[in-house]
């Protein structure tokens, strides 16, 4: 059990690092980045307290948001994210598997990505919706949130595929 | 009482929910706001540190183009040495010169941003060099932004590229003046509101700030005019400034303190009252 305890602790302070100091500098096509911290949020136990994945998540978010100076949109994006995420949890593995201890990786390939792929357009939606706080730019926050959203999926299943070997 | 201790028990990830997404809907809208401070910035030591430490690392990758800048910039004031030392030489000494209005305080940029809607910028002075809130900021080229937030060692500056901001600009052939804002969409542009319609607008006109404001002094190079349009009520006109600074590269930039700005302000409450 401490083993996951530490092994989260390093992936937090890991992701935040990473994604400060250099994901948030890529801006490919002019201003599309990528947040990979999401994957703190993807990878947390699926047997958890949920008081303390909450506080956790908003923790997460607000470092980021420390970081980049943008008020509170990734603290509430993340938040919000843990709150639905038993949700959608349900929708992508089934009922049963929330009972069970399963890895991670030994899920089978597309309910993997489903369950990926819906965790990081909510998160971008709620994110980008935040930050623009308005209707009028409603366009733009959709365009944002599909370049980012794929360019965050494709380097979450990256990463996710490069560490799988080593953990197996 | 049972009940409701009931309610709030099996409620309590809800409405812990609520709270925590409350609190960063609060963070968020003071961040919209440009006159309160924020409660989470980056002007802190943890971040400020950790900023200039990759600041240190990353520095080295643009030291040709930088020195060039510099280079470039050395050119320009020795032209102006030059100058001024052909006008000045007379046999008194011009009073008005040595009452300095404007004192300007060279920093580094340490994190630059240009892609959100709302972009804050992170330079390497504080109050320890007598900085404060609401200075300008300027870069060899034209206007950066304005600062915000501060520490003993670092402060926040709220770039030109931030729907909160509206600087006073004017051009530059006639005196007419309207806002300095931003639409978001690309970072090499600003747009210019409220210009009278009366005003005689030219593509390549340029465009200075109107040294209204006790922020900016008057004078300082902003962009070119690269299209314009009248707006819906056609009373004004909306002009697209191409910025003279490219704000996706920006590294020595200096900040700009009036020391009359606390008795101009004075003044300007007196009269609100």
């Amino acid at each position: 059990m401490n083993k996951v305890i530490s092994q989260n602790i390093i992936r937090f302070i890991v992701l935040v690092l990473i994604q400060i100091s250099i994901l948030n500098h890529i801006n490919f096509l002019g201003d599309i980045n990528p947040y990979l911290y999401v994957l703190f949020i993807i990878l947390f136990p699926l047997r958890n307290n949920r008081l303390v994945f909450l506080i956790i998540a908003f923790f997460l978010g607000l470092c980021i948001d420390m970081f980049s100076d943008t008020g509170g949109i990734h603290a509430g994006a993340s938040v919000f994210l843990a709150y639905i995420r038993p949700l959608i949890t349900k929708f992508s593995f089934g009922t049963l598997n929330e009972f069970y201890n399963v890895k991670f990786n030994n899920i089978d390939f597309i309910k993997r990505l489903t369950y990926i792929i819906i965790i990081i357009f909510i998160h971008h939606f709620m994110l980008f919706s935040l930050e623009y706080c308005s209707f009028t730019h409603i366009i733009t926050i959709l365009k944002h949130t599909l370049l980012s959203g794929l360019f965050t999926t494709i380097l979450i299943l990256l990463t996710t595929t490069i560490f799988s070997n080593n953990s197996k | 009482m049972q009940q409701i201790l009931n309610f709030f028990l099996r409620n309590k990830a809800t409405l812990l929910f609520l709270l925590l997404f409350g609190l960063s809907l609060t963070f968020t809208i003071q961040s919209h706001s440009f006159h309160k401070s924020q409660f989470i910035h980056s002007a802190n030591f943890l971040s400020g540190g950790v900023y200039n430490t990759t600041n240190n690392i990353s520095k080295y990758f643009d030291l040709i183009e930088e020195n060039n800048k510099l280079q470039e910039e050395n050119s320009n004031l020795r032209a102006l040495v030059f100058n001024s030392s052909t006008l000045t030489n007379k046999s008194y000494i011009d009073s008005t010169s040595l009452n300095n209005k404007y004192r300007v305080t060279p920093a580094v940029l340490i994190n630059n941003s240009y892609t959100k809607a709302n972009n804050i910028l992170l330079i390497n002075k504080g109050t320890k060099d007598s900085l404060e809130s609401d200075l300008g900021v300027i870069s060899s080229k034209g206007i950066v932004g304005i600062t915000r937030n501060l520490n003993s060692k670092f402060t926040t500056v709220i770039s030109i590229l931030n729907t909160t901001i509206s600087i006073s600009a004017k051009l530059k052939q006639s005196n007419h003046y309207g806002s300095i804002k931003w639409d978001t969409k690309n970072p090499r542009f600003v747009q210019l509101t409220e210009m009278p319609k009366n005003a005689q607008l030219k593509k390549g006109d340029t465009i200075l700030t109107s040294g209204n404001s006790s922020i900016f002094p008057k004078n300082i190079p902003v962009g070119t005019i690269s299209g314009f349009k009248l707006d819906a009520a056609e009373n004004f006109y909306i002009i697209n400034v191409e910025l003279f600074n490219d704000m996706t590269s920006l590294d020595h930039v200096y900040v700009i303190k009036n020391q009359d700005k606390k008795l101009i302000n004075q003044l300007i409450n007196l009269k609100d009252e």
